[in-house]
């Protein structure tokens, strides 16, 4: 099966009002083409889930978000992300504030077919009492009340991986796979955007079959986009874009979103990327130090 | 014998401090987050408690903590096995981990927020991160605090504008279990180090840091504080824990870490 697509024609399958799981950690491994896509595109109100960073700063400050299930915003080296916080300061956005584990118990809960999965996480704290829909329960098996985490069951999820084929084997060559595996299992559609689309045989070497987190069966759609995570890191690729985080930060206090969209959107991701350098200055971005 | 220190600055005074927090912990994953709890944690582990375990702060736990900063182009960090995000919930959630961390806001349960301050919860006056890990780090394993300004707005009145991690707070407590399951362990500040042991979960006082007053400490905090008869002064670095602290952070971030970098003891 041939899951080859455009950036274009994968992102107009999502609709107004659905739910999208992102993958990556805040400035990590984002798949920022395909957030750019949903800049450019007409769709609304969607709910997003993420360990978010600009995809989500980006995606309130568009009016895209209806409602985001978060546990943070961050692009880490700043550690406020400026229009995430404009769009809660203003109260622009419905939001589902849970604990990081919660967010991966949700979604291994709907990568499962389960209603839920009970934890601790979250007791005497207020991500459960502001969210009225997160429900205490009792256990069978003991006294204590439980969090009985809902699934997070996502209409579509986006991912960016280093290395795919056509047939939506996905390459995580970098460090750490973050929870993408479990965005892409908890998705009736997942759209994964790749650095470099490769052939078949790539995968013979187990070693690198042992950097494949999902089958592809949990992978609808494949759009190769070099460079596709920029500004965010695609580790071992490319680092992230401090100077380019920064600019993005300051448009927050001067000029707005639509500024930072004018200077870098373009139409496309060719002009998105000569707006910012190209793809071989995205490739010489340095690896962060942690 | 190491030789206690003479000459040393308030950061380095309050990484040691914070260092016995992981002193008697075994074999634990210490995370510290930010400069000065992480290197207080490395330097646990270099010392007192080298059961600790440490990640790279990215996706590998270390059998040796990695300095802080850039490093050497043939710097080969000691990997011991793969550490990602997903590996570090199973390890919260198995109780074996004793993280320090900074929040926004610590009330007089223990409770912290690292969320939304003021206003309502739907329109914050200020957001913050969210909730990140805090709530699930407070109910499965031990806790420790770092404040490098303490202030009334940090250990400020009241409960805090949103509960991002569990303290002893009878209130919240959920069904079924005890306060005692909280674990609060230190609270180290520029100007003290505390912890939760007074009477019901009271905030104490364990010392004071050279020439800093209980009246200062007392006027900074928003809520009583429970003073033992004998308080004494914060331990000095020995000399060997300054040169592990520098072979820590050679590029000595922990100068930024504190405002106006002062010494240890005041002048």
């Amino acid at each position: 099966m041939d899951k080859r697509l455009s950036a274009r024609d994968a992102v107009a399958q999502i609709e107004d009002g659905m739910t999208v799981g992102i993958g990556g950690w805040g400035p990590r491994r984002k798949p920022m083409a395909l957030v750019r896509e949903i800049l450019r595109s007409d769709v609304k109100d969607l709910t997003v889930v993420a360990y978010g960073g600009a995809d989500v700063g980006m995606l309130c400050a568009a009016g895209k978000v209806k409602k985001l299930v978060f546990a943070f915003v961050s692009l880490d080296f700043i550690p406020l992300e400026p229009y995430f916080r404009q769009a809660r300061q203003s109260g622009a956005i419905e939001v589902m504030e849970v604990d990081e584990g919660m967010m991966l118990l949700g979604l291994r809960a709907a990568a499962w077919g389960l209603p839920f999965i009970p934890t601790a996480v979250g007791l005497g704290t207020d991500v459960i009492n502001q969210n009225p829909d997160i429900k205490l329960i009792d256990s069978p098996y003991d006294d204590k009340e439980w969090v009985a985490m809902p699934a997070l069951n996502l209409d579509v999820s986006l991912i960016h991986v280093d290395r795919a084929d056509f047939r939506g084997v996905c390459q995580i060559a970098g460090p750490d796979h973050y929870l993408d595996d479990w965005f892409a299992r908890a998705a009736k559609n997942t759209i994964v955007s790749c650095d470099e689309l490769v052939d078949t045989s790539f995968f013979a070497d187990p070693a690198r079959a042992r950097e494949v987190f999902w089958e592809r069966a949990a992978t609808s759609a494949i759009v190769e986009i070099p460079g596709g995570a920029h500004p965010t890191s695609c580790n071992p690729l490319y680092g992230f874009d401090v100077a380019h985080f920064k600019a993005y930060n300051a448009s927050a206090k001067d000029g707005g979103i639509a500024g930072y969209l004018e200077k870098y959107l373009g139409a496309d991701e060719a002009e998105y990327q000569r707006n910012v350098g190209g793809l071989d200055a995205i490739r010489a971005i340095a690896l962060p130090t942690y | 014998m190491s030789t206690v220190a003479t000459d040393y600055t308030l950061a380095e005074l309050c990484i040691v401090a914070a260092a016995e927090a992981f002193r008697h912990d075994g074999e634990v994953l210490a995370t510290g987050i930010g400069v000065i709890p992480r290197l207080a944690a490395s330097l646990a582990m270099k010392t007192f408690n080298p059961d600790l375990m440490m990640t790279d702060s990215e996706a590998f736990l270390l059998s040796e903590p990695n300095p802080i900063g850039k490093r050497p182009a043939d710097f080969q960090q000691a990997n011991e096995t793969w550490m990602g995000f997903s590996r570090i919930f199973d390890n919260v959630w198995s109780g074996k981990r004793h993280a320090m961390l900074g929040p926004t806001q610590i009330d007089r349960f223990g409770q912290t927020n690292t969320s939304a301050l003021g206003g309502t919860y739907q329109q914050p006056k200020v957001m913050m991160l969210g909730a990140r890990g805090f709530p699930g780090n407070s109910i499965c394993h031990a806790n420790s605090f770092f404040v490098p300004g303490h202030n009334t707005r940090i250990f400020m009145d009241g409960e805090c504008d949103f509960v991002s991690s569990i303290g002893y707070n009878p209130a919240r407590l959920p069904r079924g279990r005890s306060l005692d399951d909280v674990d609060i362990r230190r609270v180290v500040t520029n100007l003290c180090v505390m912890d939760f042991g007074g009477p019901e979960h009271q905030i104490r006082l364990l010392s004071l840091h050279p020439g800093v007053t209980l009246e200062e400490v007392q006027d900074n905090t928003g809520y009583p504080i429970a003073v033992p008869a004998d308080v004494p002064t914060t331990p000095a670095p020995t000399d060997e824990q300054l040169a592990i602290i520098a072979g820590l952070d050679p590029h000595n971030q922990r100068a930024a870490q504190i405002a106006d970098n002062p010494p240890g003891i005041r002048a």
